[in-house]
């Protein structure tokens, strides 16, 4: 057997801050994407009890320790860094999404106003609160997008689009930074 | 132009596909007579008014919405998930 060797998404990528905002790129973690079957919302509450959760309502996440649940479509979520507890597969169909995505947290004064470039939603504190989580495309890409502070995101996309996203991100700073230099 | 998609809440025209008329929901049966077909395939009407068409949110929630407007005043009256509704 040949030995693989698993590649971080992220592998060799610095954070960045500028502007105020810092944009650092997240762990690879266990996604598992679970999709309810029809009237199994009950059945998947029950199982997913024990580890402190609730299948989220749409546009909210829930966590418990380490572990999370995002939503991220009608009747499905994903779990992250947790593994789905035995009897889950049952009520939804519960495939691994791990190394699937990358994500990343921006944070700092100015968020709302930063990625308002780049994102058709308003994501200022009063329309985007603690414990939202919204599906929104970042310029093209499809994205999860979750609040995990006052002033603070993490933005997962595809893997695939990973250096896309942080392009479009590191150039968002780029010109916050230039025109706070233009101002002095 | 907004949607104010069911699950999402309102959002920007961008994030949505637009298909075509709601009629493709109504697949006529198996072995349903040729002009049934005719009407299902190609047949549309051309209102000055309320009208209801199928968007998807491809950006978004990936649902299929049913969306009723009015192509005069360019109101949007209703929008519908598709999955989960009554057979039309």
């Amino acid at each position: 057997m040949p030995e693989l060797i698993a590649k971080q998404a992220w592998a060799g990528q610095a954070s960045v801050t500028k502007a105020g905002l810092s944009l650092v790129p997240l762990e690879d973690r266990a996604i598992w994407s679970v999709a309810l079957f029809p009237g199994g919302a009950e059945a998947a509450g029950a199982v997913l009890a024990p580890l402190g959760l609730g299948f989220p309502q749409p546009n909210r996440w829930v966590s418990a320790g380490a572990a999370r649940l995002v939503w991220t479509g009608r009747d499905q979520a994903f779990l992250m860094g947790a593994e789905p507890p035995a009897g889950l597969a049952g009520a939804a169909a519960v495939t691994d999404q791990s190394g699937g995505w990358a994500g990343v947290a921006l944070s700092g004064p100015g968020l709302a106003q930063a990625l308002a470039r780049l994102v058709p939603v308003d994501l200022t504190p009063a329309a985007f609160p603690e414990g939202a989580a919204i599906r929104a495309p970042v310029n093209h890409m499809s994205a999860v997008i979750l609040r995990t502070g006052a002033e603070a995101v993490e933005i997962w996309v595809f893997r695939s689009m990973a250096r896309t996203l942080w392009h479009e991100l590191a150039e968002v700073l780029d010109r916050l930074e230039a025109r706070i230099a233009i101002k002095g | 132009m907004r949607l104010k998609c069911p699950l999402c809440g309102e959002r920007d025209r961008r994030e949505f596909y637009y298909s075509g008329a709601a009629d493709y929901l109504s697949r006529p049966e198996a072995g349903a007579a040729p002009a049934a077909w005719d009407d299902y395939l190609h047949n549309r009407d051309n209102p000055a008014g309320v009208t209801r068409d199928l968007w998807y949110h491809e950006q978004g929630c990936a649902q299929w919405l049913v969306v009723t407007r009015n192509t005069v005043t360019h109101e949007i009256t209703a929008v519908e998930l598709v999955a989960g509704r009554a057979a039309e």
